[in-house]
């Protein structure tokens, strides 16, 4: 038996339908006909009323959220695609990120994100808003790489009592498989980044699908004989930075990989958090690698090029590896 | 186009049992609401032009009626009232304490937003007054979902208002709050005054629309319109449509149509409001009607209508005193923690 990623999703939310009464999921299409992505398939049927179809109206649907929040319920919204929470954007922003800072009342919404690429998706299906989102105090960002963190980390969204933006990578949803959920007990806590593998010549700084790029790069550099350590931020706002330094003084090179645009964003965070407080730590400059500053191509062909790839992060490594 | 005609048999009996006395209590108490509020706002804009107050003053004269009939309609305690920037009294009426306004408006410490916001952006959303965010609109939904909460938890018969302008109806906000309101059949009071300017902004640029209730029929609102500078209607009015919303009936919307005599905030001094309007009905000043009627019907006398402004003086005067004395925010102090899950705050000690 095998689980997948979207699965596990579909199996955190049923969960915790299952042990707290005020869970409920809102969104467009997910309540018989089960999302867009399945992410919510059956669960109407299992949970009558509490899997609630949504109109086409992403700004009344955080701020039914929001509202519904204030009054004590943990709401699970299910934005279509990232790229359509620009449409909540305000309400995400303003209200929701500022309502415990300025009123005590806390305000637990977890909202997930169907984020990235995929082939063929074009400009208005394939962002990655993270970095957006992880801009404004008040929220907590989460960007789940395997299917342990996509189950763990929803349930601990969902337990929360701040606003979560939960980015679930689309690419990982149905290929990315384990073989069974892990125990919430034993994963890490929101917060902490993982090692997912160790290594003393440089340190990649990923999250989400980059991650497995990054793995896929690392395995072509062992070809050389180089060792490459591979952060897995999980949580991109609070961020780990000491973990981060952690690395980075043990192999003394880093590169942050990110799939969202280049200008600002969470790896010239990672970057600028370590020039500041690790910069006698380095025997390289830091380096980043994003996608390029144009919006997402429709086309496979231009899409494998704009977004960082194995091949594009392993080029990079063996550059700062002169140093 | 005209609205469905609405009766209630609870509204009939309610109609025909009620006294001259009681009519005359209601009226005599939303007129001293009216008064407190329009009696706190002028220190208020005092004080601003004194320079003690810091940040935006925005006054809702002119919509004391509008906004009193609507907090006196709902219950405090049960139901739910969104206030925006001109519902101070509404506020009063609806029952949020009169030094929630002079300790957010002077900075208090003890204010309900602690110096983290002012003016009119406090609230007490545990207590059913969500505390407004400034984007016109955004409030709907938020009141919609307090009320599909409450569903959720088996709570039924209690109602959520929404105050917003004429400028607030252009929002998409506003038409998506209104619409998902409206399929799930919540009991949602929208109050939209009409005031004829969304800062400087006329009707003629802000809507199409011969009467902004007719937008209630498409989105299967039952629409309901006022003159909202007449206390008596005002109150009537709302306390159908709260009627109507709390036995079941869905969103009510609410149109009052009135003229703010102020300018926007008080840093505008509203010179570009038509003198048409002005001279209009619609300019006239709803205290002063009010006051006209309780004359007319022998309801109150010269004498009770100084002692009323007496002692509305002096309670602004308390509230104000007691928060000018309170301690201000103080930046050493505050912990700047923006998240309630404190122990995820970067750089706190038990955060790695």
């Amino acid at each position: 038996m095998s689980i997948t990623y979207l699965e596990a999703i579909r199996e955190a939310q049923a969960l915790a339908l299952r042990s707290n009464p005020a869970v409920f999921l809102y969104g467009q299409d997910i309540a018989d006909f089960g999302g867009a992505f399945k992410a919510t398939k059956n669960l109407a049927a299992e949970f009558p009323g509490r899997v609630k179809d949504a109109p086409i109206s992403e700004d009344a649907m955080l701020g039914v959220a929001i509202g519904a929040a204030i009054e004590g319920m943990r709401p699970i919204v299910e934005i279509q695609f990232a790229d359509f929470s620009s449409l909540a954007f305000n309400q995400i922003v303003n209200q929701a990120a500022t309502h415990f800072w300025r009123t005590n009342v806390p305000c637990p919404i977890t909202v997930r994100l169907p984020s990235g690429g995929t082939a063929g998706s074009g400009p208005f299906h394939s962002q990655s808003m993270e970095a957006i989102y992880a801009h404004y105090p008040g929220l907590i960002v989460l960007t789940p790489a395997t299917v342990g963190d996509a189950y763990s980390m929803l349930l601990d969204s969902i337990d929360l009592d701040d606003p979560v933006i939960f980015c679930e990578h689309k690419l990982l949803y149905y290929h990315l498989k384990e073989p069974a959920l892990p125990d919430p007990k034993n994963c890490l806590p929101v917060g902490k980044a993982r090692i997912t593998r160790s290594g003393k010549h440089a340190t990649i700084v990923t999250y989400s699908a980059m991650l497995h790029e990054s793995l896929s790069a690392a395995d072509e550099l062992l070809k050389d004989g180089y060792e490459i350590e591979i952060v897995d931020l999980r949580s991109i706002k609070p961020i780990d930075t000491d973990t981060i330094l952690g690395s980075v003084a043990r192999t003394g090179r880093l590169l942050c990989v990110g799939e969202a645009f280049p200008w600002g964003g969470v790896t010239a965070e990672v970057v600028a958090r370590v020039a500041a407080e690790g910069f006698h730590l380095l025997d390289a400059p830091p380096q980043r690698l994003n996608a390029k500053d144009t919006p997402i191509p429709y086309h496979p062909n231009l899409w494998a090029a704009h977004r960082p790839t194995a091949r594009a992060i392993a080029e990079v490594l063996r550059g700062m590896l002169r140093f | 186009m005209s609205e469905p005609t609405i009766t209630t048999p609870q509204l009939e009996i309610a109609r025909a049992t009620a006294t001259e006395q009681s009519l005359k209590d209601l009226f005599i108490d939303g007129y001293r609401w009216m008064l407190l509020a329009r009696t706190l706002e002028d220190k208020i804009a005092s004080l601003y032009h004194a320079g003690k107050i810091v940040g935006g003053v925005y006054l809702g004269r002119g919509q004391e009626a509008f906004s009193t009939a609507l907090g006196m309609s709902l219950q405090h305690g049960r139901d739910i009232f969104a206030p925006l920037i001109r519902d101070q009294s509404g506020r009063l009426a609806f029952g949020e304490p009169l030094l929630d306004a002079t300790r957010t408006y002077l900075g208090s410490v003890r204010g309900p937003m602690r110096g983290r916001d002012g003016n009119i952006h406090r609230g007490r959303p545990a207590e059913g007054i969500p505390a407004m965010i400034s984007h016109l609109g955004a409030m709907i939904s938020v009141v919609t979902g307090m009320l599909l909460g409450r569903r959720f938890r088996g709570i039924e018969g209690q109602v959520g208002a929404a105050t917003i302008g004429d400028g607030g109806t252009s929002t998409g906000a506003f038409h998506e709050g209104m619409n998902t309101a409206a399929i799930e059949k919540l009991p949602l009071v929208i109050a939209a005054a009409n005031n004829q300017y969304a800062y400087s902004t006329p009707n003629t640029s802000q809507f199409a629309c011969a009467d902004l209730a007719d937008r209630a029929i498409g989105y299967g609102v039952e629409p309901h319109r006022v003159d909202g500078v007449d206390l008596y209607e005002c109150l009537r009015v709302f306390s159908l449509a709260v009627e109507r919303a709390r036995e079941g009936h869905g969103p009510q919307l609410v149109v009052g149509k009135l003229l703010r005599l102020s300018g926007h905030g008080e840093h505008d001094d509203g010179s570009y409001v038509s003198k048409n309007l002005k001279d209009s009905l619609l300019g006239r000043d709803c205290i002063e009607v009010a006051q006209q009627r309780m004359i007319n019907e022998e309801w109150a006398t010269a004498v009770d209508l100084k002692a009323w402004e007496e002692e509305a003086r002096e309670k602004v005067r308390e509230a104000v005193s007691c928060a000018q004395q309170e301690p201000k925010p103080d930046p050493f102090s505050e912990r700047w923690v923006n998240l309630a899950s404190a122990w995820l705050i970067e750089g706190s000690s038990s955060h790695a």
